[in-house]
């Protein structure tokens, strides 16, 4: 086994090279580059975790600031619609108002226009009386012969009627 | 090699000085740059590129980034999980540990020798897997004392233990505490010279059987073969595992050092 035959004669030689070549591995790999290595994955994790960070607080606030705005169109609409009711229950009571006195003035015209028709009617009959006394005294004075006047035809056309 | 069909499969494991630099020495060490040394700096180096291609830093990684980000990761997550936040400290050290071993497996894997050149797994030497666990271990002493100073003792006697039984305990533990460096160095060095020295004692199978004739090629060699391709698709398990029981098991002995039980 060469190992040990050897061990004598190279023992000092593989044991100062090899010192030699893993202090340099150490040294210059393992303290001066792979620190650098590592830095760049914890920066790398770093930075997705502040991005994740970062989204969630813009998030968090998107969600702030819709509650807001719904709040406050919430608020807004409500405002509308007491306007609506307001405007609308103005409306229906001047509707009323103008209607009552429509009314009123309507039954006025209604009341003033009978009192007309009866007058005229009354008017009216006292005419028909009038023109049928004067056509009775006259008829009897063409079938007749008798003079008639018209206050005396007047009894009988009554009667008559 | 086809005169004498003899296939050493120990050989693999030889080291070689490479360059004539046989003779280089350092206060009266020998520092020879060896086949060994060369596939080390290769692995390093490959390590470097690797991780390199993943330093681009977008934000959308890439695929390249996307792996090494992936192998940090799972560094990360295995100390989290066995440490705690404090653990994120020996990031470094753990990715380095893991990533040399798992680069030195798979690259000793490399079926470089059929254009000639001869892959070395330096981590099938005990000398290398046991100075990494030497060194995990002794991270294991320095930190355990220097955060819990003599209360790191106390790790050798577990909570609810009977008063008479805290001195028998105490040593079983300590011995058990003890044995972690062999155990960590040996598993990764028995692991890779064994999945070695089977793919070549098989492919000596496979020269051997074709040497002697069709036959023996039909019963031996074909077989052997197939094995050898099911057991190379396992060696390259082994060598993700391997290295990742030595990261987790280190990661888990530093979790006793900084928490205690």
């Amino acid at each position: 086994m060469p190992q040990i035959e050897q061990l004598a004669a190279t023992y000092s030689s593989q044991i100062f090279w090899l010192l030699l070549i893993f202090g340099l591995v150490f040294f210059v790999i393992g303290k001066g580059m792979v620190p650098k290595v590592m830095d760049t994955v914890s920066l790398r994790d770093k930075q997705i975790s502040d991005d994740l960070a970062a989204a969630e607080a813009a998030r968090n606030k998107a969600d702030a600031e819709e509650a807001a705005w719904r709040e406050r169109e919430n608020a807004n609409r409500a405002e509308a619609q007491a306007l609506v009711a307001k405007a609308k229950a103005e409306a229906a009571a001047s509707t009323e108002k103008k209607l009552a006195a429509a009314q009123t003035g309507i039954d006025a015209k209604l009341a003033e226009a009978e009192a007309r028709i009866a007058d005229a009617r009354a008017s009216a009959a006292a005419e028909i009386e009038e023109v049928a006394s004067e056509a009775a005294a006259d008829i009897v004075k063409r079938l007749a012969g008798i003079e008639v006047s018209a206050a005396e035809a007047r009894p009988a056309v009554k009667e008559a009627m | 090699m086809a005169t004498e069909a003899k296939v050493d499969p120990m050989h693999q494991f030889t080291i070689q000085p490479m360059f004539g630099t046989d003779q280089l020495e350092l206060l009266g060490y020998n520092i020879a740059i060896t086949n060994s040394t060369v596939w080390m700096a290769i692995s390093a180096i490959a390590l470097w590129v690797f991780v390199a291609g993943g330093m681009k830093r977008q934000l959308v990684p890439g695929r390249w980034q996307m792996a090494v980000e992936s192998f940090t990761g799972l560094i990360d997550d295995m100390l989290e999980a066995n440490i705690g936040k404090n653990g994120r400290k020996y990031v470094p050290y753990i990715f380095s540990l893991f990533m040399f071993i798992l680069f030195g497996n798979v690259l000793g894997l490399l079926p470089l020798g059929v254009i000639g050149l001869h892959p070395f797994t330096f981590t099938s030497h005990f000398t290398v897997t046991g100075i990494l666990a030497i060194i995990s271990f002794g991270i294991v002493l320095i930190v355990g004392f220097a955060k819990h100073k003599l209360h790191f003792f106390s790790l050798f006697v577990p909570h609810g233990t009977p008063v008479p039984m805290i001195p028998i305990i105490f040593v079983v533990e300590m011995i058990s505490f003890m044995v972690r460096p062999f155990s960590l160095g040996l598993r990764l060095f028995v692991a890779m010279m064994a999945g070695h020295v089977l793919l070549e004692v098989l492919s000596s199978f496979v020269i051997g059987s074709s040497n002697a004739g069709m036959q023996y090629f039909a019963i031996a060699g074909i077989p052997s073969f197939l094995l050898m391709v099911g057991i190379c698709a396992l060696e390259i398990l082994v060598a993700g595992i391997q290295a990742y029981v030595f990261a987790l098991l280190t990661s888990v002995y530093l979790n006793d050092a900084e928490n205690l039980h």
